[in-house]
């Protein structure tokens, strides 16, 4: 099966629905959320797709979010990567040097940004469950707030090739709690 | 952890022969996502595709983009639009377009997108926003910004992603 978002070039026809699976979703309410959070991951699929629509209670128009997987916030334990463009210039960048103890994959809006504005990412995360692999993770994120705003290539690795992704957890970079409205869908692929 | 099937084919549109435009309608608000799969060819080069909802032809839009030739990377941004410039297509080749419109349905938020698309020349990244609160009901995919037409083989896919 080809999903669209992970090999675009592959589409053919339509999909077979039962192959493309929604795990969970965590909406963030009225009070805020600082972190998103999923657990118990089942092992049964191939890859794993993040969808999210975002915003922080950061006092800035942008923020972003770092991911972590299976608790392990080691210092060594991720590289992460980006190519970007800003509305003026592209360019190209490793988030906190590399190695580094999370992954960068989200650009969202914040809450100098006006009401009503997110922004979103859908990340792909192979062959998560492989116990022979380190898991390489992409994203294709961005924000626009009518007049600033990037858009973003993100990637990033997981440098353990013995263990299965079994949980996420997911904070805001500025440290600041998700806003109302944020959601975070976790889909498998078979 | 609950978990349910969802990646469902809402239309398809193939082009029968050169149009400037074609239109998803009476969208049903029961997904959480929609993804827009186009593979289009265009009948002059060096130009894009744009998305437009729900039949808005104000300035409610905008998107930054970044693009990539081979040799060189560039990024531009456009407000007070009247759609948004979310792909890239030639004459030479198949071009192929995905466009993730993201939370579609609900009528809280504006709705952000997510592009991503390639003709033979270059690929191209963007995220555009359309200022409204309305949920979205129809998707117009434009031969734009630059007046040509799709090519007839030229084809439009529209999927639902549904959130448990």
């Amino acid at each position: 099966m080809i999903i669209p978002g992970i090999f675009a070039s592959g589409i053919s026809g339509h999909l077979s629905t039962n192959n493309f699976t929604s795990i969970q979703t965590v909406t963030v309410g009225s009070g805020g959320s600082s972190a998103i959070s999923f657990s118990s991951i089942p092992q049964t699929y191939t890859h794993l797709q993040l969808r999210v629509t975002g915003r922080t209670a950061t006092a800035s128009t942008s923020d972003s979010f770092l991911v972590t997987f299976n608790g392990d916030t080691g210092s060594s334990s991720y590289t992460n990567h980006q190519l970007y463009g800003n509305g003026s210039s592209a360019g190209a960048n490793a988030f906190g040097g590399n190695p580094t103890s999370s992954m960068n994959l989200g650009q969202i809006a914040a809450a100098s940004a006006t009401s009503g504005m997110f922004g979103v990412a859908v990340i792909d995360i192979l062959d998560y469950a492989s116990v022979n692999k380190n898991k390489t993770v992409r994203s294709l994120t961005g924000v626009d707030l009518n007049g600033s705003g990037e858009v973003d290539l993100r990637s990033g690795s997981w440098l353990n090739n013995t263990t299965g992704i079994t949980s996420i957890n997911i904070v805001s970079y500025s440290a600041s709690n998700f806003s109302q409205y944020t959601n975070f869908s976790l889909y498998g692929v078979k | 952890m609950a978990s349910a099937a969802t990646y469902t084919p809402i239309a398809t549109y193939t082009v029968p022969s050169a149009t400037a435009s074609y239109t998803f309608s009476s969208i049903p608000g029961t997904y959480t996502d929609l993804v827009l799969v186009a593979n289009v060819q265009g009948t002059t080069g060096g130009n894009g595709t744009t998305v437009q909802f729900n039949g808005d032809t104000s300035g409610n839009y905008s998107y930054t983009l970044v693009d990539g030739n081979g040799s060189s990377a560039t990024s531009a941004r456009a407000t007070g639009q009247t759609n948004i410039q979310s792909g890239l297509v030639d004459n030479v080749s198949w071009g192929t377009q995905i466009i993730q419109i993201m939370n579609y349905s609900n009528t809280t938020t504006y709705k952000t997108v997510l592009g991503r698309g390639n003709d033979t020349l270059q690929l191209r990244a963007t995220v555009g926003l359309w200022r409204a609160t309305a949920a979205i009901t129809s998707v117009t995919v434009l031969a734009a910004p630059n007046a040509y037409n799709f090519i007839a083989g030229s084809t439009f896919t529209l999927y639902g992603i549904l959130a448990a």
